[in-house]
């Protein structure tokens, strides 16, 4: 038996109504044959069948309404006559199962992919109604800038990028006639303790101390450092560096940002590197990518940084984006540092005085070279166990310097 | 100049040929029907039955370099010509493997290897474009003949008048076929055209042109032949209008309101497979074995294709922006 | 070392025709038609001389049939000539948009690649002689919305130059826009410049406090706003995008990343133009650099005017675009 349905006759036929049989239960019919008359938008139309047989049943009422699709008749086939058999229905048209896969993009991959910055966490809701350009909300969210406290010079009274500037460098706006090129150490001064007193209020610090033999890394920085000239020479802070970001790409917990209750691993290591702001205080602007920094130019790098620091000529640009920092106040004769963490980084790692010192090795006792690093880290993202495997991973790199 | 056999050669062999496209194109339409029905052809499906005779008459006495432009009735033409029927109807479902990778559907066959040029789907569209293809090949100085399918509807648009007068102008080798059904749509030639004798139109624009019995694929095969000889000889254009009919309504979906049962009836008896078979078993030139086996034959290959676009696979949706652009297409 | 190329002074007219005349030389494929560009010498003059050196085949005079011809340069194209199809204005090629939309943009899609359209239309483009409100339309951006087809904006002699041969070289069909304005405007250009690339914009000023996004004929008045904008201490970067499909979305996005501002110039009406595109690619992609809202300098909505003091308010102008950087720097 197989079932004459409801024919498609158009893409936008979605139904059609009986209005007129053709022909009764008992009739021959062969494929070609009009049948019946459904009435559509656009008019009756008459439909034709397309198989051989006995009208067996009519299956639907005039008059009635029915999608595309409908069984509206069964006829016995020539076939099943002939064989005295009824054959089970065929199987419907698959019109759903053969639905081509997935649906249609809304909008079609566009030729160039659209490069979109990492999303941005929204600032604690300022008071109200100010309204803040992208760039300056994001300028002040990575200083830890209080939007309420900033005036806005933009359109209709907007907060500006320049307005969040003016704000770190504290100068009167009236002062500024062209756009600083430097930073006002003094209004840098009292962000970072801003961001400081934030850090420890909203930070669960833990700390963990760990001493490092650096005999070998003195050693090869000696024999390295011959064969150059003074001012290409590699110092301790490099190689401190290098080894932390190496370290900081395989521990992600300890190389990314904290927003809104939930950790970020950051997908590369820039390195903050803590340097004195003279005057006082200390700022940690960023390297790019230092787990990838070839050591000369590391070194190249923090000289000029530090240089720049000292003259007052950082950049603005360079003051965001570290994902871990590393702070070494070695030369100022501690032995060990116990930082606060740089909000929204989750880690920050210093280096203590080298110091000569007696130590064990092979069983007998002798003078090394031993540096204490200490591991500062948000408790929220990491705890101790995670901590001490990577102070030790950078214990292990400093005592194969040659492979930084 | 060498006589020109206008009378085709009508052996038996020839002639069963000549029947049997023709029924092949009725069965293959046929089947598209049952399968729009079911929702396995979708959007517009415009089919031929009745007019088989003019691409039948015409396209086998083309060359394989000449060029065929055609509009979005074009089954019987794509068949003709030697399209794959599995190509053919694999497009109509969409599938990737059809002969334009399903992106065009049933009013899109294109295929590069036979010289076919389309499945238009604007009136009038078609004609232009093929003024171009024989403007190619007239400044290459290459022997090849464009023919360019197109409705009597088409007429009225300004491109027939553009494509017509540059053809004329330029001196352009194109067989211009008018496949005067008499109704664009559902509007009859007779309200839409003040001057009805369409031929008479190439003729104001210095168009050698005839007018042939649409429904006679012996007639249309010996203009047709006159008509591409006096193409290649002349490198001038020439216009054909066969006067044929529709018997199926414009598309799918069309309650044909604009024209009578009766007159549908009175053509069905005068149509080219009930004519030309009634000649040929009146002159005894076909037994009822052969009908059998034609028929046997083409409803294997109508189930080799309709099993080939069943089995066929949609183009991922990955590649959708593809083919906008030539190097998109790699 | 080398020696410097010498540098010809030439008009945007006389480097477009130098670039005919290459590409015909170079290609015996190549040949262009139109109206009036042959024994009438071309519209805007630019064919003159070339019937002569070159004949009626490979220059052709056509009836005034633009879908017609136009569809007889996608055909020919299909079949593996070079046409240069030349549509007077843009104002006519509302009469052949069924090829170019239907037929030229569509073929390789529809066909399943099978068929390509090789085709080269050039078009005079935009307002400014008073010609009232038929002709003098700028529809580069209605153009740029289709895909499959290409869209170019020569603004410079160097462009007009080198752009032609690229543009044939080219698989699917591509536009050329030249704006009226610029035909007779000087410039120099190398003795040998040739074939420029089609895909990419270029910063024309180099600035640090504004980007002014802008093609064709707007070019040289934001070349001349960005002037008056230095003397009074405004630094500003102008772009010239050279193409408008595809839109090199790098150049723009560096640009804006540095300045932060961005106003666009586009003489094409501002309802659902070019400028309104650019705008949301800058935001898709460039959202947490701004620093100010998008500015757009636009034509006016309103056919364009007869009289000349209205035609010049209906079209940018220099003092929009400066007020309009203005207001992005915040110094309305």
């Amino acid at each position: 038996m197989v079932e004459f349905r409801m024919p498609s006759l158009g893409a936008d036929m979605e139904a059609g109504t009986l209005v007129e049989w053709l022909v009764k239960p008992g009739d021959q019919v062969k494929r070609g044959d009009v049948v019946a008359v459904v009435e559509t938008q656009k008019g009756a139309i008459e439909i034709e069948v397309f198989e051989t047989g006995r009208i067996e049943q009519i299956l639907v009422d005039l008059n009635s309404k029915v999608p595309v699709g409908t069984p509206l008749a069964r006829i016995r086939t020539e076939l099943e006559r002939k064989a005295g058999v009824a054959l089970a229905p065929a199987a419907p048209p698959a019109s759903v199962a053969e639905a081509p896969p997935g649906v249609l993009p809304a909008a079609p991959r566009p030729s160039r992919p659209a490069s979109m910055a990492p999303p941005i966490a929204t600032l604690p809701s300022v008071a109200g109604r100010a309204r803040v350009s992208p760039a300056a909300r994001r300028l002040a969210e990575t200083h830890g800038v209080d939007l309420a406290t900033v005036t806005g010079s933009g359109p209709s009274g907007a907060i500006v990028r320049a307005d969040v500037e003016r704000r770190l460098t504290a100068a009167p706006a009236s002062a500024e006639k062209k756009r600083p090129t430097g930073l006002n150490l003094d209004a840098m001064r009292t962000a970072i303790a801003a961001a400081m007193a934030r850090s420890k209020r909203e930070i669960p610090h833990y700390y963990l101390e760990h001493q490092v033999d650096v005999t070998s890394c003195e050693q090869w920085l000696t024999r390295t450092n011959a064969l150059r000239p003074p001012g290409g020479r590699l110092l301790m802070a490099a190689l401190a560096a290098k080894s932390v970001a190496v370290a900081a790409r395989r521990f992600t917990l300890f190389n990314g940002f904290y927003h809104d209750d939930k950790y970020e691993p950051a997908s590369a290591v820039h390195l903050g590197i803590a340097i004195a702001i003279r005057g006082g205080g200390l700022a940690a602007p960023a390297l790019h990518d230092v787990d990838q920094m070839p050591l000369d130019e590391l070194m190249t790098r923090m000289r000029d940084l530090v240089q720049r620091m000292r003259a007052g000529r950082i950049r603005s640009s360079e003051m965001s984006n570290s994902t871990i920092t590393v702070s070494s106040l070695g030369e100022r004769g501690v032995d060990a540092l116990h930082g606060v963490i740089y909000p929204p980084q989750v880690a920050l790692i210093g280096f203590g005085k080298v110091v000569a010192r007696p130590w064990v090795i092979d069983g007998a006792i002798g003078p090394r070279s031993i540096v204490t690093i200490t591991l500062a880290a948000d408790h929220r993202v990491s705890d101790g166990h995670a901590g001490a495997l990577f102070l030790a991973e950078i214990g292990k790199l400093l005592q194969e310097p040659e492979k930084l | 100049m060498t006589a020109v056999t206008d009378k085709p050669r009508l052996s038996r062999a020839h002639a069963l040929d000549l029947l049997k496209q023709m029924i092949r194109i009725r069965r293959f339409e046929d089947k598209c029907a049952e399968l729009y029905t079911q929702e396995k052809i979708r959007g517009f499906l415009h089919l031929y039955d009745g007019e088989e005779a003019v691409a039948v008459g015409v396209i086998p006495v083309l060359e394989q370099r000449d060029r065929i432009v055609a509009t979005y009735r074009e089954h019987g033409q794509a068949l003709v010509r030697g399209v794959p029927m599995t190509a053919a109807l694999a497009e109509m479902y969409g599938k990737q493997q059809g002969c334009s990778r399903g992106r065009g559907g049933s009013m899109h066959l294109f295929d590069r290897a036979t010289n076919f040029y389309g499945g238009n789907a604007i009136v009038g569209g078609g004609l232009p474009l093929s003024i171009g293809l024989a403007l190619a090949d007239h400044m290459r100085g290459d022997d090849i003949v464009t023919a360019c399918f197109f409705g009597e509807g088409a007429v009225a648009e300004g491109e027939f008048h553009e494509s017509l007068n540059l053809a004329a102008l330029w001196g352009l080798p194109v067989l211009f076929v008018c496949e005067n059904n008499l109704y664009a749509m559902g509007t009859a030639l007779a309200i839409s055209e003040s001057e009805t004798d369409i031929q008479r139109k190439a003729a104001c624009y210095r168009i050698a042109s005839e007018a042939v019995d649409g429904m006679d694929v012996v007639a249309i095969e010996a203009a047709a032949r006159r008509a591409i000889h006096a193409v290649r000889e002349s490198g001038k254009p020439y216009f054909l209008e066969c006067r044929t009919y529709r018997l199926r309504a414009h598309s799918m979906f069309d309650a044909q309101l604009y024209r009578d049962k009766a007159e549908v009836e009175a053509w069905r008896h005068k149509e080219p497979i009930v004519r030309f078979k009634g000649w040929l078993e009146a002159n005894h030139m076909i037994h009822p074995d052969d009908l059998a086996r034609i028929e046997a034959e083409i409803e294997a290959e109508i189930a080799e294709a309709v099993a080939f676009a069943e089995g066929g696979t949609w183009e991922p949706v990955e590649q959708l922006t593809r083919f906008a652009y030539a190097d998109e297409a790699a | 070392m080398t020696a410097p190329a010498a540098m010809i002074e030439l008009t945007y007219r006389d480097a477009i025709r130098e670039a005919i005349r290459d590409v015909l030389r170079r290609d015996k494929n190549v040949f262009l038609m139109g109206e009036d560009v042959g024994r009438y010498g071309g519209c805007y003059a630019v064919t003159k001389g070339l019937l002569a050196e070159f004949g009626p085949e490979r220059i052709r005079d056509t009836p005034l049939s633009e879908s017609g011809f136009t569809g007889a340069g996608i055909g020919a194209a299909m079949a593996g000539m070079r046409p240069i199809v030349e549509l007077m204005t843009v104002n006519f090629s509302l009469l052949a948009l069924d090829q170019i939309l239907n037929t030229a943009a569509t073929v390789r899609h529809m066909s399943g690649n099978q068929f390509g359209v090789p085709l080269v239309i050039r078009m005079a483009t935009g307002a400014g002689r008073q010609l009232a409100a038929q002709h003098s339309h700028s529809l580069e951006g209605w153009y740029a919305h289709i895909p499959g087809i290409k869209v170019l904006a020569p603004a410079t002699v160097e462009d007009a130059r080198g752009m032609l041969w690229t543009a044939l070289q080219d698989p699917d069909p591509v536009l050329i826009f030249e704006n009226v304005m610029l035909y007779n405007m000087t410039g120099r250009l190398a003795a040998d410049a040739g074939a420029v690339d089609i895909d990419k914009a270029v910063v024309r000023r180099t600035g640090r406090d504004i980007s002014l996004i802008t093609y064709g004929g707007s070019l040289w008045k934001t070349l001349e706003a960005a002037a008056a904008l230095a003397a009074e201490d405004v630094d500003a970067e102008v772009i010239d995008l050279r193409s408008l499909r595809p839109i090199d979305d790098a150049t723009i996005m560096t640009s804006v990343r540095k300045t932060r501002r961005a106003v666009i110039v586009d003489e094409g009406w501002r309802s659902g133009s070019l400028s309104a595109e650019i705008c949301t690619r800058i935001i898709e992609q460039a959202f947490w650099e701004l620093d100010v809202p998008i500015g757009r300098v636009c034509s006016e909505e309103v056919p364009i005017p007869y009289p000349r003091h209205l035609e010049i308010a209906a079209i940018p102008q220099v003092p929009k675009i400066v007020a309009a950087a203005k207001i992005a720097l915040g110094r309305a």
